[in-house]
């Protein structure tokens, strides 16, 4: 793959190297533009086949949980695969509140994590340490993005299970740059 | 398995020394471990694949929550007890609901003491089914939890119809509750009945009667009567020890005192005893709610004359539940402005853990594992 350009991280769609129209590629380049479709290609895959970390905090992990079980079924857009190594995850599920004493462990978690890697923070805590936030405070971090870039927020206290799921949804659409299903308008 | 009391077990751990007689090495389980439930950290420190010491450290997910009591309202600090043990959030509200009434001596209405007896106990089966599938997916039993959440989803709905949350409730408020129960949820709730008592017979005979069930649990993880005593332990860790320890019977709160309901109570003391506990007790909620729904009263669902900013009268209050986990009590100092002095919030999984340093010593890992789950703990309720 190519170093430069191949692993599409947290980058939405192609990115062609700069030069001629495509209809005047030269042969020594035209690998390059079959690399782009292979991209194209491990998106779809990366995308339909999310491992996230079995990583709970707090309440928001209950309804991760319950995401992951019969009713909600999320396994339906192929992110059930629960691990509980992070060396086997791509998707951290930040689900809860983050303290200071919890902060090292989550940042060595991450780390371990291989590379493409993509962290969606569920719940008011990991946006920005939600209800435990006052003037003062002495325990939460505020905010997971403090810790390590995230790509999708879920709100909530907790979010529902269609929320996170809508969550996945938009991490999707960020890796292949299409939406697997059309968004519901709200009237 | 091999059954090994603790001396038995200590002679096998000093007969197995490969690398000097003293060799131990440290493990750590957690804090992000699927089966510590959260973000518990146990350092064990191990011979071979027996614990000699098991050391819990906790800390990794305190929120402070006393300190916010002392610097919000009364009725501002009312969400941060339903996070607290976020399974066992209708006791929990209940409790500090409870401690600003008798406060500030308000009444409540008959029919929101009905309608909170009836939640709570829904609340109850919601977080024992919750623990008692994570307990046996921890045992390598993967089927269950499905099942388990499948009927917790109908309590959630019928929750949701009533106050918009799935878990996190914030259903009570001081002087009654928010909504009152409409049709919906009545004739739910009493569908749900004779359906979880079905569901419950097919969890004996599928999962509490599996031999490899029982074999994990039996004769594992034994808390006797003193150690109980001695830690404070409470819920289901002491009624399964042979106490019938209960603060719905033994300090009466809202309208328990107008139900028909056993407290189960098992003498063997080790986990298998704690299992039986706990899928006893969600048939005596499911009693208690056949018996609340059957006589639920009419009337108002809120005391209207609750003023909107409570000042509490200077003091000392407590009040106590049973929470899914034991027993939970709120005690508030209060200095007579809008504000507590001080809240202390006594949490039972903080006193099921410190017991469990006791007894994992001298346990094979697996064991301990399945002991830890015995205890059901939440681990942002000992850490708070």
């Amino acid at each position: 793959m190519d170093p430069q350009n191949g692993c599409c991280q947290n980058q939405p769609g192609l990115k062609l190297p700069p030069g001629p129209a495509s209809d005047e590629i030269p042969p020594e380049v035209s690998s390059l533009v079959r690399f782009a479709v292979a991209d194209e290609l491990i998106a779809l895959g990366r995308a339909n086949s999310l491992w996230p970390l079995t990583f709970g905090l707090a309440c928001c992990a209950i309804e991760m949980m319950a995401t992951g079980m019969a009713r909600w079924d999320i396994s339906r857009f192929g992110a059930e695969v629960f691990r509980p190594s992070p060396r086997h995850a791509d998707l951290m599920i930040v689900a809860g509140t983050v303290n200071k004493k919890m902060a090292p462990a989550i940042k060595v978690l991450y780390d371990q994590m291989p590379e493409p890697k993509w962290v969606i923070a569920m719940g008011n805590c990991a946006i920005s340490g939600g209800p435990f936030v006052y003037p003062g405070q002495y325990a939460v971090v505020e905010g997971v993005d403090k810790l390590f870039p995230v790509d999708v927020y879920i709100p909530g206290c907790p979010p529902r299970p269609e929320a996170l799921i809508e969550g996945i949804l938009e991490l999707e659409e960020k890796l292949t740059g299409k939406r697997r299903w059309p968004r519901v308008e709200t009237p | 398995m091999l059954l090994l009391n603790k001396e038995e077990a200590l002679a096998r751990v000093a007969a197995h020394h490969v690398g000097g007689p003293n060799e131990t090495f440290v493990l750590n389980l957690g804090p992000q471990h699927p089966a510590t439930h959260g973000v518990l950290r146990v350092k064990l420190t191990m011979d071979g694949e027996y614990i000699r010491k098991a050391e819990c450290v906790i800390g990794y997910i305190h929120r402070m929550h006393e300190k916010m009591g002392e610097n919000r309202t009364c009725a501002q600090f009312l969400p941060n007890t339903s996070r607290l043990d976020y399974l066992s959030a209708c006791q929990y509200t209940h409790a500090w609901t409870g401690v600003v009434e008798r406060a500030c001596k308000i009444e409540v209405p008959q029919r929101a003491e009905y309608i909170r007896v009836i939640t709570s106990e829904l609340n109850r089966i919601a977080s024992h089914l919750v623990g008692w599938g994570a307990w046996v997916m921890d045992l390598g039993g993967l089927t269950p939890i499905l099942y388990a959440f499948d009927d917790r989803e109908k309590i959630l709905d019928l929750m949701e119809g009533i106050c918009g949350a799935r878990l996190t409730y914030c259903y009570y408020r001081v002087g009654g509750v928010v909504n009152d129960i409409d049709d919906a949820f009545i004739q739910g709730a009493k569908a749900f009945v004779p359906y979880m008592r079905e569901r419950l017979k097919m969890y004996k005979d599928f999962v509490t009667d599996n031999v490899i069930l029982r074999k994990r649990l039996e004769g594992i993880g034994i808390i006797d009567q003193d150690m109980c005593l001695r830690y404070g332990a409470c819920g289901p860790v002491i009624r399964g020890s042979g106490i019938a320890n209960d603060t719905r019977k033994t300090e009466p709160y809202s309208a328990y005192k107008d139900f028909d309901f056993d407290i189960p109570v098992y003498n063997e003391c080790d986990s298998m005893a704690r299992y039986l506990v706990r899928m006893d007790e969600m048939e005596q909620s499911l009693r208690i709610i056949e018996q609340a729904l059957a006589k639920l009263p009419e009337g108002p669902f809120i005391n209207p004359k609750v003023p909107k900013l409570l000042k509490v009268p200077a003091g000392t209050y407590t009040y106590a539940t049973e929470a899914g986990r034991g027993r939970f009590l709120v005690r508030m100092v209060a200095d007579g402005s809008d504000k507590p002095y001080r809240v202390k919030l006594r949490t039972p999984c903080l006193s099921n853990l410190s017991l469990a340093e006791e007894v994992c010593e001298g346990m094979i890992l697996p064991d301990a594992i399945a002991f830890l789950g015995s205890l059901d703990l939440v681990i942002p309720d000992i850490d708070r």
